[in-house]
C-alpha cells in the first residue's frame, strides 16, 4: 500500500521479492545496497537464521529520486522462501505495491519455482489481490551456472501472465537494477493511472 | 485496487501534536507514529539518534507477526505489546486498526503512566484518522499523480 505524504512531499511504496528457497532474493537486495550511494539508502536489516537464510524478511528503504518535486521512496522486502515460513510470507506480502518473483534458473528447481509462484498465488488471493491486478516481474536468476533451462522453459512455465522478465546473475550483478527499474516503472505508472 | 494512505499537512500537524503531547505527559523518551505497513508517520522527543526507518519496519513486521499469532489462535488483535529493556521499555499499541503507535521510555517514566497517556492520545489519534480516511476517500483534493506522465517516470530511471 503506497503512502502518499504531502507534508513531506514524499511517495513510499512497498515491494516484494518473492520466490523458492535459495534462489537469491537476500542476494538481489545485498547487491542493490552495495551499489547504492550512502545518501539513497538506508540500513539493510536481514532477519535471519544463524545459517544466514532468511527466518522473516529483509528490508532496505531506497530512494530513487524526485518526480514533479516528489520524493520517490521505495521499501524493499524480501520473504523467507522455505516452504515452512508460508505464514510469514503471507504477512510480508500484505500491502505489496508490486512483486519481484525471482526464479532459480537451474533444472533441479523447475518444480520448487512453479509451486512458489502457485503459493505467490494463493496468498496474494487471501490478500484479496490477483496477481494480474499487481505490478508484477519475474527474474531467471543464477543465469551463470551449468545445468540451467533455457528462458523460453522457464518463460512457458512461470510466465504464462506474459509479463515483463529479465535474465539475471545477482551474485554478478547483472540484471539486479534491470529488475527493480522495470517493476518500479510498473509500480509508478499504476499510481499514476488511478490517480 | 492499491488502498493508499494520504497524509495531508494539516492532519500531520494534528498527529505531530499529539506525539509532542504525549511525549512530554509520558516523560517519555520518544513516541514514534507508523503506517501498519512499515512506514513512518510521525515523531516526537529524542529521535535524532534514533534509526526511524528501520525502527518503523521492525516494529511493524513485529505487529504483523503478533497478529498472525492472534488469528491461529482466534484472537481478533492483540491490541498492545510492552518490551522490557534494561535501560529502555517499549510499548506498542495499534490505533484505529490502522497506524502503530509506539513509545520509548526509560526509567523517568513508568509502565502504568505510558498507559494511561496512550489511552488519551489513543482517542484523539483515531478521530484524525477517521478524518483522514475520508478525506481521501472523497478525493476532494487533488492528487499529485494526476500531473504525473510517463515521461516524468522513464526521466526518474535515465541516470
Amino acid at each position: 500500500m503506497s503512502f502518499i505524504n504531502y507534508s513531506s512531499r514524499e511517495i513510499n511504496c512497498k515491494i516484494v521479492y518473492y520466490g523458492p528457497g535459495l534462489c537469491g532474493k537476500t542476494t538481489n537486495l545485498q547487491y542493490i545496497y552495495n551499489k547504492t550511494n550512502p545518501e539513497a539508502k538506508g540500513k539493510m536489516i536481514s532477519l535471519a537464521t544463524e545459517t544466514e537464510r532468511t527466518l522473516f524478511f529483509d528490508f532496505l528503504p531506497l530512494s530513487l529520486g524526485e518526480i514533479r518535486g516528489f520524493k520517490t521512496r521505495f521499501h524493499l522486502y524480501t520473504v523467507p522462501g522455505q516452504v515452512f515460513y508460508d505464514a510469514s510470507r503471507k504477512l510480508i506480502l500484505k500491502g505489496a505495491d508490486g512483486v519481484i518473483f525471482v526464479a532459480d534458473s537451474q533444472d533441479t528447481r523447475r518444480e520448487a519455482n512453479i509451486e512458489s509462484v502457485e503459493n505467490l498465488v494463493h496468498n496474494l488471493a487471501a490478500h484479496g489481490v490477483g496477481l494480474d491486478k499487481l505490478p508484477y516481474v519475474i527474474q531467471y536468476n543464477k543465469r551463470d551456472l551449468p545445468e540451467i533451462a533455457s528462458v523460453e522453459d522457464l518463460r512457458a512455465e512461470l510466465n504464462t501472465l506474459g509479463v515483463p522478465d529479465y535474465e539475471a546473475s545477482a551474485k554478478m550483478g547483472k540484471g539486479v537494477f534491470e529488475t527493480l527499474k522495470g517493476l518500479s516503472k510498473l509500480v509508478l505508472t499504476k499510481l499514476a493511472r488511478e490517480g | 485496487m492499491i488502498q493508499q494512505l494520504v497524509m495531508y499537512e494539516e492532519e500531520l500537524q494534528q498527529i505531530n501534536r499529539i506525539c509532542e503531547v504525549l511525549h512530554r505527559d509520558s516523560n517519555a523518551r520518544a513516541v514514534l507514529v507508523i503506517d501498519k505497513n512499515g512506514q513512518a508517520i510521525a515523531s516526537a522527543g529524542d529521535v535524532q539518534e534514533l534509526d526511524v526507518t528501520s525502527l518503523s519496519s521492525l516494529t511493524a513486521g513485529n505487529v504483523a507477526a503478533t497478529g498472525g499469532i492472534a488469528s491461529l489462535l482466534a484472537e481478533k488483535e492483540f491490541a498492545g505489546q510492552f518490551h522490557e529493556g534494561e535501560k529502555t521499555n517499549v510499548h506498542i499499541s495499534i490505533i484505529g486498526a490502522r497506524v502503530i503507535l509506539v513509545v520509548l521510555f526509560d526509567e523517568r517514566s513508568s509502565l502504568g503512566l505510558v498507559r494511561l497517556r496512550v489511552r488519551k492520545a489513543s482517542v484523539e489519534l483515531v478521530v484524525v484518522l477517521d478524518v483522514l480516511v475520508k478525506k481521501s476517500q472523497s478525493g476532494s483534493q487533488p492528487s499529485v499523480f494526476s500531473e504525473i506522465t510517463d515521461d516524468d517516470i522513464d526521466n526518474l530511471f535515465n541516470d
